[in-house]
């Protein structure tokens, strides 16, 4: 019984029979495949049920009934979906560059499972405890735009191509923002690892760096393509961006990638925000439900403020989209850190005051905000001084 | 206050969370069609008919056929030997049933009439005669029944 709870022993009770009879390279190897056997079993299973919630969760946020058909109220409409992009006839085009082609949705998928190797499922349940823990996600997950931008390249394709090169530049603008809003807590928790990160949260750093959390949010919702920043995928705007001409097993292939990213950065907010396994001083953690039931609902709720945010914001242009991130998210993200490590370096380990550093830059960004300058209308476009204004006129 | 309006389109759109859905599973369950409803055919009553050929005159697409022969005592009802109309033609305007001074043709109320053939599409006087009659009130008030209800809003209640 006690093993449920600590299931980190039942992986220290295999290592240690392991030890006992295998020499130490085989060990590693063994050891290492359980260890990834046991984070898909977490990965794999939820994207299944991620399909389900997303489309149902929408649903209802629609005042409609979301998936109904496939099996009793649409449980099995995951199955339905790997069945339909099974059979379907994976495509290559004629003169697409047939390597690249079929190496980049491989490319896309690798690294959003790769995060899921640093994060802490419980105490002491975690794949590896690397001591660069966020530098690793951070220089990882952008491996997922170069496996984007060789399917826009690959597909001989002017419109995936275009999409490419806007999903690129989204992508690698909203990097910038994310970093530094991470780059808050680093500095409040003194390591790079994720494990400490969780483990210093006696009280979440929502409450202690909510700025750093929204920026971290929204940036996360940038580089999934998704809610209101999906201009490069969104089937009005330009068909389908960068994977237009992919069908079939390939497609599956980004569709997975794209929830297994959506769920790692869900579980990268929940760990470095919300707590992780923690819950104000693992107050919670020791009671009734164990430590990773309580991750796995947390990511679950991130989630699904992820699919209500889809739900109800609209989509931004692209111009205003490359302007919020460096116009906006920018210069509060690096107000955020120089106002934390301020309150670093005067109260090192007063968590109270250093929450005072952390709401700090809210008044700071609104001022920014209102402020800043060239922006005329609340779009931030800077308008066109009415005296010097020639219309065009007909000849 | 920046952000404000995203945050109340959230709350709105939590609070659809915890509505009951209005989806109508579309085979198991079934709206009533509106009293008045422009529906997909064509309700023909062949004892009001005169032959008058009113309605065909009024198509647009002439669509309907009418044929007739004197009536047997003389009066203006003549007997109508065919009656046709092709519904795979016809848009449904309502022009014919405006046009008709018998109130012998009305809209239909149904709309799952669709056919595997064109050739089933058209209603000929036979057919006419054995459809089901259900009258839509388009334009005809006396066939509006007070019993029935509306059944497009969630509360099935007619709005004014």
């Amino acid at each position: 019984m006690d093993y449920i709870y600590h299931l980190s022993r039942i992986m220290d009770a295999i290592a240690g029979w392991l030890n006992g009879f295998l020499p130490d390279w085989l060990d590693i190897i063994v050891l290492g495949l359980i260890g990834v056997v046991g984070v898909l079993a977490f990965v794999v299973p939820s994207l299944m049920v991620l399909i389900y919630i997303e489309r149902k969760l929408i649903g209802r946020f629609q005042i409609r009934t979301g998936l109904m058909r496939v099996g009793p109220h649409g449980v099995l409409q995951p199955v339905a979906d790997a069945i339909k992009v099974l059979t379907k006839e994976s495509m290559t085009p004629d003169k697409a560059d047939k390597t690249v082609f079929n190496l980049a949705p491989v490319i896309a998928l690798a690294p959003a499972l790769m995060v899921w190797a640093v994060l802490p499922f419980a105490k002491d349940l975690h794949f590896t405890d690397l001591n660069i823990g966020i530098l690793y996600v951070v220089s990882i997950s952008t491996l997922t735009i170069i496996g984007a931008f060789m399917a826009g390249w690959s597909s001989n394709n002017k419109f995936a191509l275009l999409g490419a090169m806007r999903t690129v530049a989204q992508m690698v603008s909203y990097e910038v923002p994310l970093v530094l809003s991470l780059i808050g807590v680093v500095l409040v928790t003194g390591s790079l690892s994720l494990v400490s990160i969780v483990d210093r949260q006696t009280v979440p750093f929502l409450l202690l760096q909510p700025v750093g959390f929204l920026i971290y949010f929204i940036s996360a919702l940038a580089e999934l393509n998704r809610a209101p920043m999906d201009l490069m995928e969104a089937e009005s705007e330009i068909i389908a961006g960068y994977h237009t001409e992919y069908s079939g097993f390939k497609f599956a292939i980004y569709y997975l990638a794209e929830y297994t990213h959506a769920l790692a950065m869900a579980a990268m907010v929940s760990s470095v925000f919300l707590g992780g396994w923690n819950l104000f001083g693992g107050w919670f953690s020791g009671s009734f439900i164990p430590q990773y039931i309580w991750f796995a609902l947390k990511v679950y709720f991130i989630f699904a403020v992820l699919v209500w945010i889809r739900a109800t914001v609209p989509r931004m242009r692209v111009d205003q989209l490359m302007g919020f991130a460096w116009k906006t998210l920018l210069p509060i993200a690096l107000a955020n850190v120089f106002l934390t490590g301020l309150g670093i370096l005067v109260f090192p380990d007063n968590d109270l005051l250093l929450a005072v550093f952390g709401w700090l830059p809210i008044p700071v960004g609104l001022l920014w905000l209102r402020f800043k300058p060239g922006a005329v209308e609340r779009g931030g476009r800077e308008a066109v001084v009415r005296s010097e204004y020639q219309p065009t006129l007909a000849k | 206050m920046y952000g404000i309006g995203i945050a109340k389109g959230m709350l709105l759109v939590l609070q659809h969370l915890f509505r009951k859905p209005i989806t109508i599973q579309y085979p198991d369950e079934r709206l009533e069609t509106p009293r008045r409803v422009r529906g997909n055919e064509l309700v023909w009553l062949e004892e009001r008919c005169a032959g008058c050929d009113y309605c065909a005159k009024a198509c647009p697409h002439g669509v309907i056929r009418i044929k007739t022969s004197p009536a047997a005592d003389g009066s203006n009802r003549r007997h109508v030997d065919e009656f046709e109309i092709n519904t795979g033609r016809c848009m449904f305007c309502g022009l014919c049933v405006e046009a008709c001074p018998f109130l012998a043709l009305y809209l239909g109320s149904r709309f799952e009439l669709a056919r595997y053939t064109q050739e089933e599409l058209i209603m000929n006087k036979e057919r006419l005669v054995a459809n089901a009659k259900l009258v839509s009130a388009y334009d005809r008030p006396d066939a509006l029944s007070v019993e029935r209800d509306q059944g497009l809003l969630p509360s099935g209640k007619e709005t004014r």
